[in-house]
């Protein structure tokens, strides 16, 4: 049945018929149509363009929730198995240093949320660029209070593995396990960060540049929803990692 | 003069590997799967030539255990898993809804750049001498015991999630957002469900088993220890996090391939699809209920018997849907006009052989029986039924019936159709042994067996060498097509469909014109009905 | 494009003010001896943040329908991950001989 020539068939199921004669097809010719220097040529309007630009991201970030979830199963079986072992480890973190984080992130938020406003208003460059650049500050602030933190581990023999002091501990087993989580699921979430302020560099740029207004902002839209997603997952980190048992010590 | 198309629309290496066009892209990915293809199958062969003899004569247990782990880390990451969706689900998916190309073109490009970094990193671990833990990675063995190369395998799988990733997003993003006017979901091939389907799982089962292999690779690198017993880990963790995701990756390479022959018996039975909203719907149920089953791989890993109970159910509710789509084809196929040109030959053998699989699969769901045959050659013949009688029949059907669309030219049909019955042959001579072997108890991953299991181990390899032949023979006339194959036009087959109202092969921009759908595109009509018509 | 829905300054004000709040609450809950109830506290405040972040400085309040689907449905398949990992760990053990 396979040939080189079609068949006729009754119904085509669309309309207008599709040009299948080659003269239709003019090599090289763009015909001249007035459109948005950022649509790209596969979408049919900036609108289509923006919502499977939002639409994309959504999905990606319904990828990291897993991609972290695998972490949080590993966090929720030990600690269902050590308790004690858990709530010993995560006393000696720091609340001052996790909560300021955490109103650090929180604060991020809202300049991200007021950088997309802006964009999404037309505000001036310089006003995007602003909001943005704050929104950086304090994410460096936050994997700056991360890096002291890590190093008073390091000073104090809690990193997991050859250089752990088992000595220190009542449920050593249990703590050196919590800390391996620890730094996993906080490595993990300093390196998103770290990714979310290349990623704010670069809109800084475009925005610099007068490329955001109220016809076209997906762009900040989108780095919106990776960075706000990025503090979600530190508003759970934080009660989870540093607010075990608290209530049977003292400070 | 040439007509233009998307393979004459630009010369030279750069116009290929910086192309943000869906088609070239596929073609990109169907060059570097099949050489994925050839690695494997290498691997598979050291595998049938040790088993010729029952003493481990031809390899050391280590070299084995390297051999077979290579085997299955090729092939079901680096073919199996992109083969359909990341070639003709490239391809075919814009095409198929009416719009120019996938949402995000730079993202599919970046997605193959992608696969080819983890391939690297694979195959570095390959060279520098292998890893040995099955392709399951399992602790403690995969992060205190065995050799280093298992952080760089590791590395290399969890870069290649990402390519998968980036193409189920590009899928399902595309499907929402960029279908034709007209185009309904109803009115959707039911290859762009399959593909909708397969999409979720890649989506929501990925990045568990990335944040799991990374896992492994920290704790090897970095000392953190979440598997190790001595902090109080718990290899079985690992066994719930790995499965999680490598359960419903095998619907990852099996719903395409159901896409693939779905498209294929309507076009060769001259018959609309029976049940076409319950093949839709089976494919969700199986993407969905295929995240609920995990477990089964662990019934005898130390779970609990109560959550073994549930797995166990759980897995025979997941036939379900498959059966249903495997009832609904023959209603097709039945008092359809039916031709067996090559395509149809490979979906009929699907069809078949997918249908021996997955009624052994519900042997292994059964905890009582699984007992029995956990770890033995029984598991690796299911397997091997869906993912080679399945899965790869699939892919070849689905090559070989859209061949003339993506390269313009037509093959040798009876050279097809005599490499179709070779590889049906081959594969049967190959794996149905392998179910008589495990059931009488032979275990798996062993490079040694005792003598009374040599006759079904010859038959097997013997197989396979037939199958290797049944896979050697598309090269031949598939590159002879390319320069001597008679030129195809928009409709070789007198199929239905949006890509064969185009030309062969398609422009770059797929549609001149955007189309507007009216009818659902399955619209076969009958030869008896055909003169009522005209 | 017309622009999405513009949120005033003021919600996003009010949303940073309740994330502060909920982050004070949730510090001082801990030092507090609920029992069992420590946890529901704690998780429920961090769900109640995370909801607000979501709904309003994601837009998802003003958000497709298939948008709220698909944020669901990533937090369902964590929930599937959870319930069914811990329906093994929770239940060994309960038939008798069987606890490893």
């Amino acid at each position: 049945m396979l040939k080189g020539h079609a068949e006729h068939f009754p119904g085509s199921i669309h309309q207008p018929p599709l040009a299948s004669n080659v003269d239709a097809i003019q090599p090289g010719v763009h015909i001249e149509h007035p459109h948005h220097p950022k649509l790209q040529h596969h979408f049919d309007d900036m609108g289509q363009q923006a919502e499977a630009s939002t639409l994309g991201m959504w999905v990606f970030l319904v990828t990291e929730i897993m991609f972290f979830g695998g972490l949080f199963m590993a966090y929720l079986l030990y600690r269902w198995q050590s308790p004690a072992a858990f709530q010993e480890a995560s006393a000696h973190l720091s609340i001052g240093w996790g909560g300021f984080n955490t109103a650090v992130l929180i604060f991020s938020s809202l300049t991200m949320a007021l950088a997309v406003r802006a964009a999404q208003t037309s505000e001036s460059s310089r006003t995007q660029v602003g909001w943005i650049l704050i929104t950086m500050f304090l994410g460096v602030v936050f994997l700056g209070v991360k890096a002291i933190e890590y190093t008073e581990k390091f000073r104090d023999h809690i990193v997991p593995g050859p250089y752990f002091d088992a000595t220190k501990w009542e449920h050593p087993a249990g703590v050196e396990m919590f800390y391996s989580l620890y730094f996993c699921m906080t490595g993990l979430h300093a390196l998103h960060m770290i990714i979310g302020l290349g990623i704010m560099t670069w809109l800084a740029i475009m925005a610099s540049k007068r490329t955001f207004n109220a016809e076209y902002y997906t762009p900040v839209e989108v780095a919106g929803l990776y960075w706000h997603f990025v503090d979600i997952v530190w508003i759970f980190l934080f009660p989870l990692l540093y607010l075990i048992g608290r209530h049977y010590h003292h400070g | 003069m040439e007509t233009l198309n998307y393979l004459n629309d630009g010369h030279g290496l750069a116009s290929w590997l910086l192309t943000k066009d869906h088609k070239r892209i596929a073609i990109l990915y169907l060059i570097s799967i099949t050489g994925f293809f050839a690695i494997g199958g290498f691997f598979a062969m050291l595998v049938r030539l040790e088993l010729l003899t029952p003493a481990g004569d031809l390899l050391s247990a280590e070299t084995y255990n390297k051999v077979f782990t290579m085997h299955g880390v090729v092939m079901v990451f680096f073919f199996l898993i992109p083969s359909i969706p990341a070639v003709l689900g490239n391809f075919m998916v814009p095409i198929m809804i009416g719009a120019k190309d996938l949402a995000f073109p730079r993202i599919n490009l970046l997605s193959w750049y992608i696969y080819i970094l983890g391939g690297l990193f694979t195959l570095t671990a390959a060279l520098s001498g292998g890893v040995d833990t099955g392709w399951t990675f399992y602790t403690p063995y995969s992060t205190a015991a065995a050799n280093s190369h298992v952080i760089t395998a590791a590395l290399g799988i969890f870069i290649t999630g990402f390519s998968s990733i980036l193409t189920g997003l590009n899928f399902i993003v595309t499907i929402h957002r960029m279908r034709a006017p007209g185009m309904t979901w109803f009115r959707l091939p039911l290859f762009i469900w399959a593909h909708y389907a397969t999409s979720l799982i890649m989506i929501l089962g990925t990045p568990v088993v990335a944040i799991t292999i990374l896992m492994v690779a920290a704790e090897r690198a970095l000392h953190l220890g979440i598997f190790d017993p001595a902090l109080g880990g718990d290899p079985v963790l690992f066994q719930h996090l790995f499965w999680f995701y490598s359960h419903p990756a095998v619907y990852i390479m099996i719903l395409p391939a159901m896409g693939v022959v779905s498209e294929i018996i309507q076009a060769f039975s001259r018959k609309n699809i029976f049940g076409y909203s319950f093949i839709a719907f089976s494919s969700l149920a199986i993407a969905v209920i295929g995240f609920l089953v995990w477990g089964h791989h662990l019934f005898v890993a130390g779970q609990s018997v109560y959550a073994g109970m549930l797995f166990s159910i759980l897995s025979f509710v997941v036939a379900i849907p498959s059966a249903i789509k495997v009832f609904n084809w023959t209603a097709t196929i039945y008092k359809g006009s039916v031709s067996f040109d090559s395509p149809m030959l490979y979906a009929a053998g699907f069809i078949g052989l997918f249908t021996i699989g997955g009624l052994t699969g519900l042997f292994l769901a059964a905890m009582g029986l699984d007992i029995h045959v956990h770890d033995t050659y029984f598991v690796v013949a299911h397997f091997h039924y869906i993912m080679v009688g399945g899965a790869i029949m699939g892919y070849l059907g689905g090559l070989h019936y859209w061949w003339p669309k993506i390269t313009g030219r037509l093959y040798s049909e009876p050279w097809a159709r005599v490499a179709a019955v070779i590889v049906f042959i081959g594969f049967n001579l190959t794996f149905f042994p392998q179910f008589v072997a495990g059931y009488l108890g032979m275990p798996r991953r062993y490079h040694a067996y005792p003598p009374e299991f040599q006759v079904l181990n010859v038959l097997s390899s013997a197989g396979a060498s037939i199958l290797a032949v049944g896979y050697l023979i598309p090269f031949t006339y598939f590159a002879y097509s390319l320069f001597k194959g008679e030129k195809a036009d928009n409709d070789p087959w007198g199929a239905r469909g949006l890509e064969w109202e185009i030309p062969s092969p398609p422009p770059t921009e797929n549609f001149t014109v955007s189309p507007i759908v009216t009818e659902g595109t399955h619209q076969y009509v009958h030869p008896s009905q055909e003169a009522k018509l005209a | 494009m017309s622009a999405g829905h513009v949120a005033p300054k003021s919600l996003y004000y009010s949303v940073f003010l309740a994330l502060l709040i909920g982050t004070a609450l949730t510090v001082a809950v801990a030092f507090v001896d609920l029992g069992a109830m420590n946890n529901v506290a704690m998780l429920t405040i961090a769900c109640v943040k995370a909801l607000l972040v979501i709904l309003f400085f994601m837009h998802v309040r003003w958000g497709t329908r298939l948008t709220w689907v698909v944020v669901a449905s990533g937090f369902f398949w964590l929930l599937i991950l959870f319930s069914q990992t811990m329906s093994d760990f929770a239940t060994r053990g309960w038939i008798a001989g069987t606890l490893k």
